[in-house]
């Protein structure tokens, strides 16, 4: 069945890319911060240099959920725009392609935010 | 007591618990794993009641998005990362928490300032980032266009 292999393949793609980074979590000084810039820049590299591409062909969200991804989508719009537009494209093409996500992430998070209180954390 | 940096920081690795990477590893495998495979399940779904790939790509991010905000507010979220790690760090997820979790903090310092700015604390720095990577890719990629 198509569906549940395409889910094992995002499911262990997408499991062994967290378990990588969380190393870098265990055995060095890095904060969330540090790591996520990490990942979205070497996510831009990885598309720019066209080996992300086909690496979500195989994983699908296993290769697209991460924030390598998200890299990577930054790095196929300014593609795209570039072949479309020109120079200018290298500018207006990566926050059109990963629009989407962030606009959500705003909205979302200002909207969640207003409506509930931070918890005590322990 | 009088210590330089170096035996201070020697002595507090000492004394700080022994981070178990297998079992940690291990738990932001299964985590972010499954939040992955999730994706892949409604990414399948939305195509399935016949949305168009071009928007499903961008629709699955939104959905993982939206869950993660909301349960970053419910507080279910804090509770799954404390062991998740990774797991719940890497995926857009982390992303989406990111943004969520200080606005929620520091509500009390108002919708503008408070809200407003420090959604970006954490997200800002990856979209400034991520940003400046690609447009130096896409300058790149347009030098590369037009000299070869």
């Amino acid at each position: 069945m198509s569906l549940l292999w395409d889910m094992v393949k995002a499911f262990l793609v997408g499991g062994a890319i967290c378990a990588v980074v969380q190393i870098f979590i265990d055995k060095t000084a890095l904060t969330p911060a540090r790591i996520l810039v990490c990942l979205v820049t070497l996510g831009v590299v990885l598309g720019a240099i066209g080996v992300y591409k086909p690496f979500i062909d195989f994983a699908g969200c296993g290769a697209s959920v991460p924030l390598t991804g998200f890299g990577a989508t930054l790095a196929e719009g300014v593609r795209k725009a570039v072949d479309e537009r020109g120079l200018i494209g290298a500018l207006t093409g990566g926050l059109a392609g990963s629009a989407g996500g962030i606009a959500a992430a705003i909205f979302f998070g200002y909207f969640f935010a207003l409506v509930f209180r931070s918890k005590p954390r322990d | 007591m009088n210590v330089d940096k170096q035996t201070y920081k020697k002595y507090v690795a000492s004394r700080a618990p022994a981070s178990p990477l297998v079992k940690d590893m291990f738990l932001a495998f299964v985590t972010g794993g499954a939040i992955c495979a999730f994706a892949e399940g409604l990414y399948n779904f939305y195509l399935f009641i016949k949305i168009e790939e071009e928007t499903v790509r961008t629709l699955v991010p939104v959905t993982i998005v939206f869950l993660a905000s909301l349960s970053t507010g419910l507080g279910v979220f804090d509770s799954l990362a404390k062991f998740a790690g990774a797991g719940t760090l890497v995926p857009i997820t982390g992303f989406s928490n990111a943004v969520i979790s200080p606005a929620l903090d520091d509500k009390s310092e108002g919708l503008v300032m408070g809200v407003g700015a420090k959604m970006f604390t954490i997200s800002g720095p990856v979209i400034v980032y991520g940003v400046i990577s690609s447009v130096i890719y896409g300058v790149i990629y347009w030098l590369m266009g037009v000299l070869l």
